[in-house]
């Protein structure tokens, strides 16, 4: 398996978004694993800001040349933000998973409860290898 | 690439055809609608006849080389079927003629309502889908209202495995309903658990493609099609698929309500440049008011037996003009009645064979995740190559060209990273199997020493590496328009 890059400071979905708080907000994305299996990203489509989801819930896509996939909320919350800038530069999300190419800042509803329910950074590195292992 | 546009080769005042004198008085037209400004090419008929013919040249059909693109089912169009739909008595009548004086071509729309009814074992059949997510549609559709009428209206979902063509979602959505995915299980087949979990009195039913897009035949299919009757739902059948099974087992049989038929795929018509196609859709009885029309019945009246256009009772109405595409469905007669319902069996056994063979051969070299299982009419690798971990299933696809093989279908299912769908037809000898496994072992050799040599490719085609991620990300979308 390839070497991928992790923040440590994040925590993890299986669905491979990162979670990081940020003061009360946290903000989101999806990892370098993610990335890579997508291969070149061409677009995000973001939700409006002001949405609430749920934990688990679609808030938007990501489609690459290969393929388009959904992104799930890590945490349930609002909308205080979405990256605009991504719309004109997707290929930030191949170059710098974890910083530039943040997707959206969230108020989140349930912090502490639900972010138990996410990995940390080495939990989500074994799991990672473990799908790529069998081949998913 | 050489050759220019047909613009380019444009030459002042230069004619392709004279046209006639009038023979009917001039009408004028409104001078709102006139302009001046038309700038079409002006190029003589051996200018334009070359300019195609070259452009045909440069293409890749599988009447030039294999085209194992999974799930498309690129199998040979036999040239029989073209001799059969220019017959002056299909090709000379027009669709608004009265039904008495095109008695034959209705007979061959019957009959191949029948033909298709007997091969799925489903009670009636429409021709008049144009494509296989029109006859999706016309399905999903078909269900829903059936269910209303039933007093239903609180059923709002469709059930869609994970390993589904993108369109069966898309159909969905189409109709108005909502889309739940449920998952596969570690051996490809329906996740049971996930399935019983989703099934309530709000689902309309499940559209399952079987073989599916993993070329596994769903070992629980029974099972998969009981638990969906017994939430009081309904079971679409994907008919991609059906080229693996036809002539060994039927459809309606399994447990399937609906299905549509791909007469591109499976009854060899041409998939041509978009179109066009037919996506026939088969029902059971309880369905067959709901059907769209006109479909041809066989009427009895005092000159004998006539075919006529019929509307079924409770049609979801009409959704193709006039007959379908008349054209396609000539072809796929014909190659039903060229092969018979022996013939039409052994073309899904050699498909079958034909797959489990290039399986065989390619598994130690390429990952097959399901690899351990025997595949349908197709199966789905890994552009994963050991010691070449810069490689990825593209760059293989692309140096397959240099080898004048078509690549197969690439990152599809989306349940497969780097995905490699193989389909190679009943169409191709062993030696062109074994032709194709060849180039398939030399390019992983070559991932491993020459790497560049891969992604580059292709070094042959008439136009090298495209930019897809540019294509992509820079859409010009908005062409002159004249």
């Amino acid at each position: 398996m390839k070497e991928y890059t992790y923040d440590r400071n994040a925590r993890y979905a299986r669905t491979h978004e990162w979670v990081r708080l940020d003061g009360s907000e946290v903000v989101s994305g999806v990892s370098d694993v993610a990335q890579d299996l997508l291969s070149d990203v061409v677009f995000v489509d973001l939700p409006a800001v002001g949405a609430t989801f749920k934990q688990g819930d679609v808030f938007g896509a990501v489609e690459s040349v290969k393929a388009a996939e959904d992104v799930y909320m890590p945490l349930s919350g609002t909308i205080v933000a979405v990256n605009g800038e991504l719309a004109d530069n997707a290929e930030w999300v191949n170059q710098d998973p974890y910083g530039k190419a943040w997707f959206i800042r969230i108020k989140p509803a349930n912090a502490a409860a639900e972010m138990a329910t996410l990995m940390d950074a080495a939990s989500y590195k074994k799991y990672a290898e473990e799908e790529a292992a069998q081949g998913h | 690439m050489t050759e220019p546009l047909i613009y380019e080769l444009s030459s002042p005042g230069r004619k392709g055809v004279v046209m006639p004198e009038p023979d009917v008085p001039l009408a004028e037209l409104p001078s709102d609608l006139l302009r001046a400004d038309l700038p079409l090419p002006e190029v003589s008929e051996i200018d334009v006849v070359r300019h195609f013919v070259r452009l045909s040249q440069l293409n890749h059909a599988v009447d030039v080389g294999m085209y194992p693109l999974g799930s498309c089912t690129m199998k040979y169009n036999p040239k029989v079927n073209e001799v059969a739909v220019r017959l002056p008595g299909f090709a000379w009548t027009h669709p608004l003629q009265e039904p008495e004086t095109v008695q034959g071509n209705l007979a061959l729309l019957y009959e191949l309502q029948e033909m298709l009814a007997e091969a799925s074992g489903f009670a009636a059949v429409s021709l008049q889908p144009a494509a296989g997510a029109h006859g999706e549609l016309t399905g999903v559709l078909i269900m829903r209202n059936y269910l209303y009428d039933r007093g239903q209206r609180q059923r709002t979902k469709i059930l869609v495995p994970d390993s589904a063509h993108g369109t069966n979602p898309a159909s969905t959505t189409m109709s108005g309903l909502t889309v739940v995915e449920v998952p596969s299980d570690a051996r490809g087949n329906v996740d049971l658990a996930a399935l019983k979990a989703a099934l309530d009195e709000t689902v309309v039913g499940l559209m399952l493609t079987n073989p599916n897009t993993l070329g596994l035949f769903d070992e629980n299919v029974l099972d998969v099609t009981r638990l969906v009757h017994e939430a009081g739902g309904l079971v679409y059948g994907d008919g991609a698929n059906f080229n693996a099974i036809v002539g060994i087992c039927k459809p309606a049989e399994l447990g399937f309500d609906v299905m549509h038929f791909n007469l591109h795929k499976t009854f060899s018509t041409p998939h041509g440049g978009g179109g066009p196609g037919a996506g026939p859709v088969g029902v059971t009885q309880e369905l067959a008011a709901y059907l769209p029309g006109p479909i041809v019945a066989l009427s009895e009246t005092e000159e004998g037996s006539l075919c006529l256009p019929q509307m079924p009772s409770r049609s979801i109405g009409r959704i193709k003009s006039f007959w379908g595409n008349f054209g396609v469905l000539v072809r796929a007669y014909t190659y039903i009645r060229m092969h018979g319902a022996e013939g039409l069996r052994r073309n899904s056994e050699y498909a079958v064979l034909n797959a489990n063979y290039l399986q065989a051969r390619l598994k130690g070299t390429y990952p097959v995740p399901h690899g351990d299982r025997t595949c349908m009419h197709e199966f789905v690798a890994q552009g994963r190559i050991e010691g070449a971990e810069g490689i990825r299933t593209m760059d293989v696809a692309k140096r397959l060209i240099d080898f004048r093989f078509h690549p197969p279908t690439v990152y599809f299912p989306l349940i497969v990273p780097e995905a490699l769908m193989i389909e190679p037809t009943e169409t191709e000898s062993k030696e062109t199997l074994d032709a194709f496994v060849a180039a398939l072992l030399k390019i992983a050799e070559e991932a491993r020493t020459d790497p560049d040599l891969l992604h580059t490719a292709p070094h042959t085609a008439p136009v090298s590496r495209l930019d897809e991620v540019k294509a992509a990300r820079e859409l010009k979308l908005c062409a002159p328009c004249y």
